[in-house]
């Protein structure tokens, strides 16, 4: 399914987040937002999550007006992943990702057996299957951080939007999860990540979209998007985009002045 | 409901099954203590006379109140993500008083029975209306708890103030003994009266469940589990203001049963809210009726109040609660 936004404008308060924002997601990608801290990304991911209102501009999925969906329709097609790893209850880590699966059972009914396969594979992704039992709230902030993305996993989208995901994880985690994020990808599904770690950008992410004060400055694949003036220009760091035994890194040597 | 999700403990049928039977025991129990003993000896038509008018209505007026300030603990504690909050927050059962206080106040008592319950059920309508609009229909939590003590207070400040202006020393003794909280002598009257009002605020506040349950994760990912957030909250507004509004004007301000039932089961129904909305609601019943019982067997020596008896059990537990969220924050 293509996610895409033509000319979003978005006010928070008295600030525009975002000024006239083109994003385009496909099917068969994983889609990376980078950008400076403020730069939009996270109102962009609540606004194709429908949880914030445009004040201009549209964005659609499946060519559909993200305003015309219904609520337990479009939890079924998309899944959000907030960055806030919130957990209010002592609830158990399988229950917890059970909650991915509510857009799927009606009034009254309860667990079904794809249910419950949704929630094994789920935490059998982010290698959690252990912690099934395990109170949340218990648990380390990488092990929760992992729970959630399981959670978002057990709604079975065909759109995941995922804020920065790999966020606390270790590194192994890190990795696996990304690897986790292509074959869903490869299996024709349509992931958006908003990153900070540019590194798994340029490794992991198909198509890079570049933000900057509410706008799209770039987008294209890792290798046009991280160049060194861009990367200068909007982070204001020295970086260097190489390759290391065939893997894309990007290091930042320096702030510049 | 969803299955038991192999994590061991009581499983969540068998939890509503063992408190409804508690339940219906202590309905039972509550029918059959009381200073009149309905055993052998007592004529058939004096029997039947204590048991309809007597007995019947304050057992049920238990029950549904206690069921009513259970449930709505549970949704509220649920909804605003708070273990520490209860009825009373909402500004509802501080309306209802001020409502019948008036009633008293202005002497319209002497002129129908039914002033009181319906100066009360007046008081807790104004009050919802004004805790929805200090709220409105979307926002988070800290302006529902926000906009309910603004109104609380208000409440509060005019019951003070007609307790102050009143002349007659009786009408003053009977607003006191209004806002403590009694089920004694209330009649079948009194249970059609708020009954239906607290079926249907238990019946909404039965309806979030889901809702509550995908609270837990915060509300954008609530959201985007297709949860209508001001659907839910005004379902939890709502609901709370009928429940505990209709209980409140029957009955006066009963403390505390909201704030600890959902605590003390919360562990039992695993943690998750929308198990523990119907657990809360048998045992918070139970919490009524049996309280109700055990203050019938203390009469002979002490005449206690039913608000004053779960503020007695309450406000210990409150301080315990204190000292263990300092011991679960402490470093």
């Amino acid at each position: 399914m293509k996610v895409e936004t033509r000319g979003l404008r978005v006010i928070l308060g008295a600030r525009e987040v975002l000024s006239g924002l083109d994003f385009s997601a496909h099917a068969g990608e994983v889609t990376a937002v980078i950008g400076p801290n403020g730069a939009g990304k996270t109102t962009l991911l609540r606004v194709i999550a429908g949880l914030l209102r445009p004040s201009a501009g549209t964005a659609a999925i499946d060519g559909r007006e993200i305003a015309d969906w219904q609520p337990q329709a479009l939890a079924r097609v998309l899944a959000y992943l907030p960055q806030e790893r919130v957990v209010h209850w002592a609830l158990s880590a399988r229950a917890v990702v059970a909650l991915g699966r509510l857009p799927y059972q009606p009034l009254g009914v309860g667990e079904s057996a794809a249910d419950g396969h949704a929630i094994a594979a789920a935490l059998a992704a982010v290698d959690a299957t252990h912690l099934a039992a395990r109170p949340v709230l218990d648990m380390s902030g990488g092990e929760r951080a992992r729970i959630l993305v399981a959670r978002a996993l057990a709604q079975e989208p065909r759109v995941l939007l995922a804020d920065e995901p790999a966020a606390g994880l270790d590194p192994a985690h890190q990795l696996s999860l990304f690897h986790h994020f292509t074959r869903l990808a490869e299996g024709g599904r349509t992931i958006v990540v908003a990153l900070h770690d540019l590194s798994l950008a340029a490794r992991f992410c198909h198509r890079i979209v570049l933000m900057h004060k509410g706008r799209a400055v770039a987008a294209g694949s890792p290798a046009d998007v991280l160049t060194e003036e861009r990367l200068a220009a909007v982070y204001g760091i020295h970086a260097h985009y190489a390759t290391l035994d065939g893997v894309p890194i990007v290091l930042a040597t320096d702030v510049l002045p | 409901m969803m299955a038991a999700s192999g994590t061991g403990g009581v499983k969540p049928l068998h939890l509503i099954a063992v408190l409804a039977v508690a339940t219906l025991a202590a309905f039972i129990l509550s029918l059959s203590i009381g200073p009149a003993g309905l055993g052998i000896g007592a004529s058939g038509e004096a029997r039947s006379l204590i048991f309809m008018e007597i007995r019947l209505p304050r057992a049920i007026l238990g029950a549904l109140i206690g069921a009513a300030l259970g449930l709505s603990g549970a949704a509220l504690q649920g909804y605003l993500r708070n273990p520490l909050a209860e009825p009373t927050l909402v500004g509802v059962s501080g309306g209802a008083a001020l409502g019948a206080v008036l009633a008293i106040h202005l002497g319209l008592l002497q002129v129908f029975a039914l002033a009181l319950p319906l100066g009360g059920l007046a008081g807790a309508a104004v009050a919802m209306l004004l805790v929805v609009v200090l709220a409105g229909v979307r926002g988070g939590p800290v302006t529902l708890i926000l906009a309910g003590l603004a109104v609380s207070s208000i409440a509060t400040a005019l019951i003070s103030l007609a307790l102050n202006l009143s002349q007659n020393p009786f009408a003053a003794v009977e607003m006191v003994f209004w806002v403590m909280g009694s089920l004694a002598d209330r009649s079948l009257t009194q249970v059609w009266l708020s009954a239906p009002l607290m079926l249907v605020g238990i019946g909404l506040l039965l309806t979030v469940g889901r809702a509550l349950d995908a609270l837990t994760l915060g509300e954008d990912a609530a959201a985007g589990l297709g949860t209508d957030l001001a659907r839910t909250r005004l379902m939890v507004i709502a609901g709370t203001a009928l429940a505990v509004g209709a209980a409140t004007a029957v009955t006066g301000i009963i403390g505390f049963v909201g704030l600890i039932v959902p605590h003390a089961l919360r562990p039992f129904a695993q943690h998750r809210p929308s198990l523990l909305l119907p657990a809360s609601m048998l045992g918070g019943a139970i919490m009524l009726l049996v309280a109700d019982v055990a203050l019938r067997l203390m009469q002979p020596w002490a005449e206690l109040r039913i608000g004053v008896l779960t503020a007695l059990i309450g406000a210990p537990f409150f301080v315990w609660l204190v000292i263990r969220t300092r011991a679960e924050l402490a470093p």
